[in-house]
């Protein structure tokens, strides 16, 4: 047997109350595409960062190509031929894309040099980029094209790809799969971290699973169903939401002619949006991240205000109106960051209940606070939503990143909306959180709200929805029944391919 | 009135004077804010540089000793604030105010023993044939080193953040500090080495106040200088040569308002006495009019988690 291109024995890594990695062990080869799978948590992220020399082992030893391999820093691990693709991309906004490269380069040639170096590169793999243009102004899609260029400058031995398509058109992901290939043939090592099985099973030679830090099983993908992989990881079957089937009643919620500008520098403008949703339907709008969506549920809560009529509630103007009128009203807002956003990090769960229950639920009395009624709603949504933490007094921020987000969710399902508009509900959350959540928000549609449910998983959408639009640069499709839609269907409407082509070598 | 008493060449060549401490504090801020931290002390650190040099140069005789001392006086109290926010990882807006309060404090204490003496002078660079040419001479070529020092460390500043790597990194490090340290750069230690250079150029910057543009000490002598060279540093929009031009203007109408108050014009003084502060402010905010934004990472705390 030949040795393989990196082997891992024993690697363990703990962190106070969490062991992120216990004892974790397989061997990449050479010019192979070897898959790490595993849910949130699983401690992926944790085990790339010991290969690319961001975080140190705690016991455990590396060997790259039978020589013993620690690397100290990034810089180490870099000269010995291992790059790494990042989950939430390491770009600087206001640099452009030839000197975001060379930030990740360890002996980068003079800025001419590498410009046209960037232009034959990214050329050669279907991958075209302007080394000049601010990376701040580029889509996910060609975000995510300079790290990979940055990688490939650099001529790596083993490439370490962190949920690379999480924010790709089905277009683009069969763009990068050809890409990734090509590389597999000219004898590049892949390292690819994803929980989206369909995509293992097209691309992988083999797959490591992890769960709660431990190696839990290997198999070959393209030989194993999802459904055992999935049973792999998650440990137990999986329960999937049902839906009932439900008549709508009238329209509640209804855009139309909607523009506006972006209140931020980077953030796409939205353009003549049009859209109604009726009571009882889910309406699920989909797009690659940074088409506006965040500007559209900046719309929808009273975040920003646009002219009157853009915006009707039961046949109300409410354009006007900022997001405390709204709620009084009924229109309830789950914006997508949890932190900062849908919840004060440092404030205890109490308090962030109070935010946005004070209107409706009548937690105040004339300026002053009514606390023990909002603890009493703080842990009626702790309990109602299965939210794991010793009490409604600990700090939002104490909170794993599925708890939190039942609690957000939660916080808005209780207090009865006429509509509700959530964006990513279960992004970053686990299998059983997700599943939850997407329940929680059909029930909440079977009892007569109307919901608009923002995400970048076309999987939850088709799960959920029962009509799906896309959004593409500030743009929304015509909304279309789910059922019977194709995924090259979804794709188009997502905007294709955004200018990428296949790999010309 | 007489405005013809005001010599145009004068005014020039000491509006640059009067300018230079501002563009040195305001370079040296520029650096600091450029790599993502917001030092408030500017003024504490330019009144220790101030005393620093001021007594250094009385005992040894020597204004250039002096100048270095001062330089070195602003590093260590720019130490201070190091430890507090690199270190300690505290508020940097509340640990650069304490670094003013306690420069302001502790400077008074050291210069205890110098008030109202008459510190070495530095000279004028005379180049022959050049410094004698009229007006050019003595406006451009008839000045002290230090001064050219400041001019040349705009040169230097811009070029770096430009065209080198280290520009860049530092760049990177004020723009995004979690992603510079994701591809292995070491945000607190290139932090530490821009608070420190800018802790010089604020120790400069006050020396030349309390050796050059004065030259005595007394308490509380930089007088606000820091504070607008913070300022300045956010309506040049973190350019160098425009954080220069900011200085020149608000030097020039300084000098000038001073002249204007000396022929007797009929404006009540106090509208003269804020005429720099306001023209200098409206002149930069329509300059940065361009959108040029601030680093991303300014003010935000780094802390190396897993």
């Amino acid at each position: 047997m030949t040795t393989p291109l990196l082997s891992l024995q024993g690697l363990t890594k703990a962190y106070p109350g969490v062991v992120a990695n216990d004892q974790v062990s397989f061997d990449i080869g050479e010019g192979e595409v070897h898959a790490l799978l595993g849910e949130n948590g699983a401690g992926k992220s944790t085990l790339v960062k010991m290969i690319y020399g961001l975080v140190k082992p705690d016991s455990g030893t590396m060997t790259l190509r039978g020589q013993p391999f620690a690397p100290a820093e990034p810089r180490a691990a870099r000269a010995d031929g291992i790059a790494m693709v990042f989950q939430h991309f390491s770009l600087f906004d206001a640099l452009n894309v030839a000197e975001n490269i060379a930030l990740g380069m360890e002996n980068p040639p003079p800025m001419g040099d590498l410009a046209s170096r960037i232009r034959e590169v990214s050329e050669t793999y279907g991958l075209p980029l302007d080394p000049y243009r601010t990376v701040g102004d580029l889509s996910a899609g060609e975000r995510q094209r300079v790290e990979i260029i940055r990688c490939l400058l650099q001529d790596p031995k083993l490439l370490i790809m962190d949920e690379p398509t999480s924010v790709l058109t089905p277009q683009e992901v069969n763009i990068l799969f050809e890409t990734l290939n090509k590389l597999r043939s000219e004898g590049t090592s892949i390292l690819y971290i994803s929980h989206k099985l369909e995509e293992i099973r097209t691309l992988c030679d083999h797959a490591t699973i992890l769960r709660l830090g431990k190696n839990v099983g290997e198999c070959v993908p393209s030989q194993t169903s999802a459904r055992d992989m999935a049973e792999l990881m998650v440990g137990s079957t999986l329960q999937t939401p049902e839906r009932a089937g439900r008549e709508f009643g009238e329209v509640a919620l209804d855009v139309s002619g909607l523009s506006v500008p972006s209140p931020s520098e980077f953030g796409t403008a939205l353009k003549n949006v049009h859209m109604t949703v009726r009571k009882g339907e889910v309406l699920g709008i989909g797009g690659v991240a940074g088409n506006g969506q965040d500007e559209l549920l900046g719309v929808l809560s009273g975040e920003i205000l646009t002219t009157a009529d853009a915006i009707k509630f039961n046949g109300q103007p409410i354009g006007k109106l900022g997001p405390t009128a709204r709620r009084k009203l009924g229109v309830l807002t789950a914006p997508e960051e949890r932190l900062g956003h849908a919840a004060a990090p440092d404030m205890s769960l109490t308090e962030n209940a109070l935010l946005t229950g004070s209107v409706r639920e009548s937690l105040e009395n004339n300026g002053f606070l009514k606390w023990a009624e909002t603890k009493n709603f703080a842990e009626k949504i702790i309990k109602a939503f299965d939210v794991r933490t010793p009490g409604p007094e600990n700090a939002a921020r104490s909170l794993s990143g599925g708890n939190l987000q039942k609690f957000v969710i939660g916080r808005e399902v209780m207090q009865d909306p006429d509509v509700l508009v959530v964006n990513q509900p279960t992004w970053g959350v686990d299998a059983a959180a997700a599943a939850a959540i997407r329940q929680a928000i059909l029930d909440l549609a079977a009892k007569g709200t109307a919901v608009v449910c923002i995400s970048q998983d076309l999987d939850e959408l088709m799960e959920i929805s029962d009509s799906f639009a896309a959004l593409n640069e500030g743009r929304l499709s015509a909304p279309r029944p789910t059922s019977g839609l194709t995924v090259d269907e979804i794709g188009l409407m997502m905007g294709g391919a955004h200018g990428m082509e296949v790999a010309h070598v | 009135m007489d405005l013809g008493e005001i010599n145009p060449v004068l005014l020039i060549a000491s509006l640059m004077v009067a300018a230079t401490p501002l563009l040195l504090a305001a370079i040296g801020e520029l650096v600091v804010e450029k790599a993502g931290v917001l030092n408030l002390g500017v003024e504490g650190m330019m009144i220790v540089g101030a005393i620093s040099g001021f007594s250094i140069s009385v005992e040894t005789g020597s204004p250039y000793l002096g100048f270095v001392a001062a330089a070195v006086g602003g590093a260590v109290l720019s130490l201070l604030f190091v430890l507090l926010t690199q270190v300690a990882l505290a508020n940097q807006v509340a640990s650069g105010l304490a670094l003013t309060l306690f420069g302001l404090g502790f400077s008074a204490l050291m210069g205890q023993g110098y008030v109202g003496v008459k510190p070495p002078s530095m000279g004028e660079i005379h180049i022959p044939v050049i410094s004698d040419i009229p007006v050019i001479g003595p406006i451009l070529f008839q000045h002290d080193p230090i001064l050219y020092v400041g001019i040349g460390l705009t040169a230097a500043v811009w070029a770096t953040l430009k065209y080198t790597r280290v520009g860049l990194i530092l760049r990177a490090v004020g723009e995004n500090h979690d992603a510079a340290h994701a591809l292995g750069y070491k945000v607190i230690k290139i932090r530490i080495l821009a608070i420190l250079f800018g802790g010089a150029c604020a120790g400069l910057g006050g020396a030349y106040i309390s050796l050059i543009r004065v030259p005595q000490w007394t308490e509380g002598m930089t007088a606000g200088v820091g504070w607008i060279a913070l300022a300045l540093v956010v309506f040049a929009s973190w350019k160098p040569w425009r954080a220069l031009l900011g200085a020149y203007l608000f030097g020039g109408i300084t000098v000038l308002q001073l002249n204007l108050q000396a022929a007797g014009v009929a404006i009540p003084v106090e509208y003269l006495a804020m005429s720099p502060y306001i023209i200098t402010i409206l002149v930069l905010v329509i300059l940065s009019a361009d959108k040029s934004s601030a680093p991303a990472s300014l003010g935000r705390i780094f802390h190396a988690s897993h």
